[in-house]
């Protein structure tokens, strides 16, 4: 008897939690797709035709599902690793950097290596390219840490040197035969191979995003990161080394988009080729807002962009609206997403009291 | 004096405020004359933040009405609140540290002159014009991070006067300010109200309340409990009728048994945030079963020789040995895993993680070791019971231990930073204004907590601003000034008088 009751008050206590963190995404969603829908209109277009279009090739046929999946998979890896760095209290704009870096370093690993069994090199191509990005994710770590740096304007700096050095070996020492500047194609024995139109490398993501939620609610080490993120001060009276803390959320942060960058090197384009993985990394900021930088949240949320991008060039063909459209939408979701207090206000959804008046809490 | 035949500048009619989970105001009535200061009192979390924020329009209230001067309001910010004339001075304060007074007073109702440029120079001689008429004495020119914490109050008090409010809000406005500066902050208040401001003061110091107020209302539990007035009534009275049982107001315990010394300090240098010597060669010796109070005007020296002893700042030279160990350049983890535990001055920079749990909080000094954690993996369920027990053994309230830090009220935000201080074994305990904040009742509790302690043979540094919580706990009491300690007493020595003198700078 108490048991039912329990378990009832447990379900709709649940629904209340879920509402109150899933509202503003979910409106936001809502709302970018009808503003959307008013721009293609007055560009003369029929956005209902739009957007059936852009379902069908999102989740029409098992292929186009499959593609969804391919798109969201670095989305869910980007998204986790600015959403990690978030917990630590860190923004990493850095993960398009780390995810090239990723992907070039998993490229050399696959094709550099020749007759080991799959069993071995294809997870040796995707652990040696995430730990790549761990590095390179850990240098602008260690610069605020030992230097004061802000991470902002060293991972922006290092996107740009990832994107030149990444340029560079691709036409240079790494480069294939032939005249496009380009990486040789990897190892059979190192590629992440399909499950019928399925991509394993999703699987991949999602074992990452339950993973970051583990590491950070239900381990000692999620617990000094999320401290030395809400309150350094805190954390180092509490006897948390802080510069260490640091290096090693965005070495995480790093290892989670380098993860993103090898998994496309490993399991879609099959070797690194540049110009093929521009925006992935920054459209993990997207993800990450749109997931309230919540991990298992990263999950839907790349789902959702991943289905656009994937249904895109169907929009296109059959409804005749430019594929930019897509761009437009997510742009309005980051704009609603990050103004919440318009959502807020049209759905009444009031954020509580105690977040709106910091400043009062006080020794009285 | 009696002021109620004066016209009602501010009543509360059944204002109630419902938190999820928590009643903090129920029904509460309450009338505010023109030129009275009506002071609040009640146990921490009784809910008078509460009622001062809706006062001020931070809060909706639940149900019930506020009404200044003969109208029925509706506030919905504190921009509603200025508008009639309700200023509010918040204990930590809402100035910006790089700019002058002047620019702080003006800041969001600036005056412009042709073209919208700011017109400094009115707005000094407005500043100016206004500590002048209350005796504010404030410079407009003065950057504010230059001045000390009662001169930063002022320029708060200023800004509340400049916005013409005449109904002034002050939440524990003394919980930081020194004897001297609470003092003068209550002449302020008398000049205020000489001029027909209307003052709401709440506090937690039953003096003070039985010096400057003209009427007082007790809070508990959300509601208002009754009304007295100071010339009826005495320190003991208020207090059992805040707490609603009799409160023993003097520390209690026998003479100290001083054993091993545990903390020895010699010859100790430290520098200040500025790199400006702010510890100059200080000595002392802690021993186990014994508490030392350090006496002091804040400021010199106190909180940089606290934070070399726990880790948390570099000393410059001299040495620092606990229990036979030299631990000066230890840092924080080594010198807690020797045994020492640390309730630090500034709980909200250093003691909690406002959005944490309850539970989360209590487990800070202790979250890596078993039952807590196994290897990296923390066991939540074993960290729930820890923070079960020790909000119950501590009186946290609401005793939920999933509610956020910042939600909880200040003195059982306090509560929760003791209880977890003194849920690990101890052999040094450094408490930096231990009862900060705290309502009468908490501090009794608490104060015999730390003689337990020293019963318990742990050795114990006071520090704190109250001179009469170092003098009740201390059986020797430290005066330190200009960065050196000036002078040992014990107990029975130590005379207020006496150590007062020796805490302005004078030999005694
Ligand atoms: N934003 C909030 N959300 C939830 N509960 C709150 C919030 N603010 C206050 N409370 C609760 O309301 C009650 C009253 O708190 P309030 O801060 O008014 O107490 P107080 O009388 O000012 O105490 P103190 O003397 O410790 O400052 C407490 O139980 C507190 O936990
Ligand atoms: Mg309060």
């Amino acid at each position: 008897m108490t048991t039912q009751t329990d378990s009832k008050a447990n379900i709709s206590q649940w629904l209340m939690v879920f509402w109150r963190s899933a509202a503003v995404p979910l409106v936001a969603v809502i709302l970018a797709l009808l503003v959307g829908a008013i721009i293609l209109l007055i560009s003369g277009a029929n956005p209902l035709a739009a957007y059936s279009a852009l379902a069908k090739g999102a989740f029409g046929t098992p292929i186009a599902f499959g593609r969804t999946l391919e798109k969201a998979t670095p989305l869910i890896l980007g998204g986790l690793a600015v959403a990690f760095a978030f917990k630590g209290g860190l923004f990493n704009i850095g993960g398009q950097g780390q995810l090239l870096v990723g992907a070039i370093v998993a490229a050399a690993v696959g094709f550099g290596i020749d007759g080991l069994p799959f069993i071995i090199h294809m997870p040796l191509a995707l652990l040696v390219g995430s730990l790549a990005g761990a590095v390179y994710g850990a240098i602008p770590g260690a610069l605020k840490a030992y230097t004061g740096a802000h991470e902002v304007i060293t991972t922006i700096m290092l996107n740009f040197i990832a994107i030149n050095l990444t340029d560079f070996m691709a036409n240079g020492p790494w480069k294939d035969e032939g005249i496009v500047a380009r990486t040789p194609a990897i190892a059979e024995a190192a590629a992440i191979p399909t499950w019928g139109n399925i991509p394993i490398g999703f699987f991949f993501a999602v074992v990452a995003a339950l993973a970051t939620w583990y590491l950070l609610y239900r381990t000692t080490i999620g617990y000094e990161i999320r401290t030395v993120g809400f309150n350094s001060n805190a954390a180092k009276y509490a006897g948390i080394g802080v510069s260490y803390t640091i290096i090693l959320t965005m070495a995480i942060s790093g290892f989670l988009a380098g993860m993103g960058g090898a998994i496309e090197t490993l399991g879609v384009v099959g070797r690194y080729q540049p110009g093929f993985n521009a925006g992935l990394g920054f459209d993990g900021i997207t993800i990450a807002l749109l997931a309230r930088t919540n991990p298992i949240g990263v999950i839907p949320a790349a789902l959702l962009v991943g289905a656009m991008q994937a249904g895109s060039s169907q929009m296109q063909f059959d409804a005749n609206v430019p594929f930019q459209i897509i761009d437009v939408i997510q742009a309005l979701i980051l704009f609603f997403v990050s103004a919440d207090m318009i959502v807020r206000w049209i759905i009444r959804v009031k954020p509580e009291e105690g977040e709106q008046v910091t400043l009062s809490t006080s020794w009285g | 004096m009696n002021k109620t035949n004066r016209p009602i500048v501010l009543e509360a009619k059944g204002l109630t405020k419902r938190f999820p989970g928590v009643l903090a105001n129920d029904n509460i009535n309450l009338k505010l004359h023109q030129g009275e200061i009506l002071a609040f009192l009640g146990e921490n979390g009784a809910g008078k933040s509460t009622l001062m924020n809706m006062l001020y329009g931070l809060y909706t209230p639940t149900e019930g009405e506020i009404w200044i001067k003969g109208e029925k309001v509706e506030m919905s910010n504190p921009g509603d609140a200025i508008d009639r004339g309700v200023g509010m001075v918040h204990q930590h304060f809402q100035l910006v540290p790089v700019m002058t007074v002047a620019e702080n007073v003006m800041l969001g109702s600036e005056i412009t002159s042709g073209g919208g440029r700011l017109n400094m120079r009115k707005a000094i001689q407005n500043v100016r014009d206004l500590s002048e008429q209350y005796g504010l004495a404030v410079d407009p020119t003065a950057v504010i991070e230059d001045l000390p914490v009662g001169t930063q109050q002022r320029v708060e008090i200023i800004k509340a006067l400049y916005r013409h409010a005449d109904i002034l809000i002050l939440d524990e406005p003394t919980a930081v300010l020194t004897p001297q500066e609470a003092n003068e902050l209550f002449r302020i208040m008398n000049d205020l109200t000489a001029q027909n401001v209307s003052i709401i003061f709440i506090t937690h110091k039953l003096k003070e309340v039985l010096s400057v107020a003209d009427r007082i209302g007790v809070l508990r539990s959300g509601q208002m409990v009754g009304t007295a007035m100071p010339e009826d009534s005495t320190e003991t009275s208020l207090a059992e009728l805040m707490v609603g049982r009799n409160v023993i107001l003097q520390v209690e315990k026998s003479p100290s048994k001083p054993k091993e010394p545990v903390l020895q300090i010699q010859n100790l240098h430290v520098r200040d945030d500025r790199g400006h010597a702010s510890v100059e060669g200080v000595d002392l010796e802690v021993r186990a079963g014994e508490i030392v109070g350090i006496a002091g005007v804040e400021g010199n020296g106190q909180r940089e020789l606290v934070e070399a002893l726990t880790g948390l700042r570099h000393a410059d030279s001299g040495k620092i040995i606990i229990d036979g160990r030299e631990i000066t350049h230890f840092n924080p983890r080594q010198i807690t895993e020797l045994g020492v535990a640390h309730i630090p001055e500034d709980r909200e920079k250093h003691g909690l993680v406002m959005p944490y749990t309850l539970s989360d909080n209590m487990v800070l000094n202790k979250y890596f070791k078993a039952p807590y954690a196994k290897g990296v993996i923390m066991h939540h369920d074993k960290i729930d019971q820890n923070g079960q027990v020790l909000v119950k053994e501590y009186d946290v309230r609401p005793p939920n231990i999933h509610a956020l830090a910042q939600n909880l009220s200040g003195g059982n935000k306090q509560k929760v930073i003791v209880a977890r201080e003194f849920s690990t074994p101890t052999k040094l305990l450094v408490a930096a204004q231990p009862t900060r904040g705290i309502d009468v009742g908490s501090i009794e509790f608490i104060h015999k907590q730390i003689v337990a302690q020293r019963d318990q043979n742990v050795a114990v540094l006071v520090v704190s601003a109250e001179l009469d919580e170092v003098l009740g706990l201390a059986d020797r009491i430290a005066v330190m000034f200009d960065g050196r300690i000036v002078k040992i007493l014990s107990a029975a020595e130590a005379t207020r008088e006496r150590v007062g003198l020796l805490m302005a700078g004078s030999e005694a």
